[in-house]
């Protein structure tokens, strides 16, 4: 193992390499651009052997990743923000078609107003498509899970595709120390590339024609469910075995810091988590709150088990989300609440939106919320509102 | 090297089964792919009536490992399979096989790029000049005066020259085909097949629901488009280029047949007006006459 001062950006594009990646496919955005361009560097000096197709457009960049995967290759892109929109039909045609895959996704807010900081506005659009999704709080993070990703939409009873997420500078600008796995330790870790099928010459297999029967259409949809079912347990596997390997374990579909006594809970995910580990700690430290901190780090699979063995008793929840659904409330929230009602949990639950186009949102913010939102609950026993807007600041 | 039919692989790669209109140009090109590249393909669709011909899944009524894809993917998916077969170190000749609007305007980027990287695949275009599959829309490759669904009163610009356009890209290799001239597109193909880099062949497809003719007359109607000089065959290596043998005898114009005979056979150019019909013939004498100049 190295230590080495890595963006979140070259985190990416270093796991990349260590996943011996085949092919790679990129459109430039910002703030995807730098795992672009050290990916092509690596390719022109021969640091990593693969083809590089620099492709017109994102939509092209998905579709030809997505056509070198279906010829039995790993094969991986990168965008952000509006690059991502513009896949959005590929997405949903790879991960149909079962097809392993790994992209890294930057998120980034969504125009009009042009702005290229963080929110998660881009990748929330792409809930429903069928790939698996995680969110890394830390370029450590970022880098393994990405190579878990590999080892995890290869693995048969997933046969998915995943994105990796993280946030706009935030973290794929921002240098932080870390420790990159022996080339040794990731060929263990992960097996060489499987697939469901690989389109050879003379093999006539055809994929995505029309079925004859429309029954055998809703299966394929309901197949991936149960193998983002399936995932699940997967997902925990690679946590375990990658622990083992390194010594990090960054916890399966969810991390929760300092929970155990936890009456009040913040959810989150992305970046923003380091954040609030700060003001769990503030909160606890300096005001003697009970106050927890469930980390999302999947959200597709969607974790609703955790979500209701840690907050079956809880006094009070705040969801923190950087992205809405206008005409109804923040994404997280949504499946939050959901997944609670599903099982009993009455638990109050309320949303706050904020971190949106990139407007900061610093620990001591964070803790404010949530002194107010405790003070609340303790003596009105629910909150008065369910979804407020926050913009920082008192 | 010569081709004689009888010459040609008798293995069927178009079967029983599929589900293609009667007298459906798509089927014929998708025979003659079959003959004069056999087992060595790989065809990515993207949507349109190729998408629907080849049958009902878990069935296929073509004999080719097929990548359907969306409609504004089909050469980026190639250029992909392609990288990825020369990677592994195996022999496949990736065909992206399009329609006229995968090919000309909702795939046109995709293509454009694919051809600027001079990615190692062949694109066919196989040209219908409408949006056939969706229920006859006009599309940049409808020609002059042509009723369509969406140009009830005859098309009122002319054909997007596409074959042009590549050749510009200064792709290897640049050829127009015709269902017609089954020999001429084999040997097209197989010219292709042998050449790296980025190979595009057009291939003019008339079809008998949307142009408004009996599907006994598809051959008919195709070599009349050659014989008028509304279709001209030519092919280009490293942007030389060449008139095809049976276009050549259109070189001069006394032996072209009039194109009122190719309008009149078929039900959408009935609304025709003298005065468009000039303008047709006119566009036809500048078409050869850009070319030729390229020939020379």
């Amino acid at each position: 193992m190295v230590l080495k001062t890595l963006t979140g950006n070259y985190a990416v594009a270093t796991a990349v390499k260590l996943a011996r990646v085949k092919v790679v496919a990129t459109y430039p955005i910002t703030p995807q651009t730098t795992i672009v361009e050290k990916l092509a560097e690596m390719v022109e000096t021969g640091e990593l052997d693969a083809e590089m197709i620099r492709v017109e457009s994102e939509y092209s960049a998905m579709a030809a990743v997505y056509g070198a995967a279906s010829g039995g290759v790993r094969a991986f892109t990168a965008t952000s923000s509006h690059g991502l929109l513009y896949m959005h039909e590929m997405l949903w045609w790879v991960a149909g078609s079962r097809m392993p895959l790994v992209m890294a996704v930057v998120t980034r807010s969504i125009g009009p107003p042009w702005n290229i900081w963080t929110d998660h506005s881009d990748i929330m659009g792409q809930r429903d498509a069928g790939w698996l999704i995680t969110f890394s709080e830390n370029s450590q993070e970022t880098l393994d899970e990405t190579l878990k990703l590999f080892r995890i939409t290869e693995d048969e009873r997933v046969y998915l595709p995943g994105i990796v997420t993280l946030d706009a500078f935030i973290m794929s600008h921002t240098s932080e120390p870390v420790d990159i796995p022996d080339q040794s330790l990731v060929d263990a870790f992960l097996p060489p590339r499987k697939q469901p099928y690989v389109f050879k010459a003379g093999d006539p297999i055809v994929m995505g024609n029309m079925p004859r029967d429309l029954k055998w259409n809703m299966m394929v949809r309901e197949d991936m469910c149960r193998a983002m079912e399936r995932a699940k347990r997967v997902i925990e596997e690679a946590d375990e075995l990658w622990g083992k390997l390194t010594g990090r374990k960054h916890g399966g579909l969810t991390d929760c810091y300092r929970c155990e006594d936890a009456k009040h809970f913040i959810v989150g995910m992305g970046a923003w988590t380091g954040d609030m580990r700060d003001a769990v700690d503030h909160l606890r430290d300096r005001f003697g709150l009970k106050v927890g901190l469930i980390k999302v780090r999947y959200f597709r699979p969607f974790p609703s088990e955790d979500l209701i063995k840690w907050l079956n008793n809880a006094m009070s929840v705040v969801v923190f989300d950087r992205s809405v659904s206008p005409g109804a409330e923040g994404p997280l929230y949504i499946e939050t609440v959901s997944s609670l009602a599903s099982s009993g949990v009455r638990s109050p639950v309320k949303n706050v939106l904020a971190g949106l186009a990139g407007v900061d949102l610093a620990p001591a913010d964070i803790s404010n919320v949530m002194l107010a939102s405790v003070e609340e609950v303790e003596e009105l026993g629910a909150f008065k509102q369910r979804v407020t807007w926050f913009y920082g600041g008192e | 090297m010569p081709i004689s039919i009888k010459d040609l692989p008798k293995e069927k790669y178009v079967l029983p089964g599929d589900t293609a209109c009667p007298g459906c140009p798509e089927n014929m090109g998708l025979r003659f792919v079959g003959m004069a590249l056999g087992g060595k393909v790989i065809l990515v669709i993207p949507a349109g009536c190729t998408s629907i011909i080849q049958g009902l899944a878990p069935g296929s009524g073509l004999n080719f490992p097929i990548l359907n894809v969306p409609f504004a993917s089909s050469d980026a998916v190639a250029a992909g399979l392609s990288a990825a077969k020369k990677i592994l170190g195996e022999d496949a000749v990736v065909v992206a096989w399009a329609g006229d609007g995968g090919t000309a305007d909702i795939g046109f980027a995709t293509l454009s790029g694919s051809a600027e990287r001079n990615d190692n695949i062949i694109h066919i275009c196989v040209d219908n000049e409408a949006y056939m599959n969706t229920g006859i829309q006009r599309s940049s490759q409808t020609p002059l005066g042509a009723w369509t669904t969406t140009t009830v009163g005859g098309k009122k610009e002319r054909k997007k020259d596409l074959p042009l356009i590549m050749l510009m890209h200064r792709i290897p290799y640049v050829a127009t085909a015709s269902v017609a001239y089954p020999i001429d597109f084999i040997e097209k193909l197989r010219k292709a097949s042998t050449i790296r880099g980025f190979k595009y062949i057009h291939l003019h497809s008339p079809c008998p629901v949307g142009w408004r003719f009996d599907p006994m007359y598809t051959v008919t109607v195709a070599k009349l488009a050659v014989e008028t000089g509304m279709w001209i065959l030519f092919e280009s290596e490293d942007s030389k280029v060449s008139i095809s043998p049976s276009s050549r005898p259109y070189l001069d114009k006394s032996k072209r047949k009039p194109v009122k005979e190719y309008l009149s056979m078929q039900g959408r150019f009935r609304n025709v007006t003298d005065e468009v019909l000039k303008e047709i013939e006119r566009q036809v004498d500048e078409n050869w006459s850009t070319l030729l100049k390229l020939a020379a």
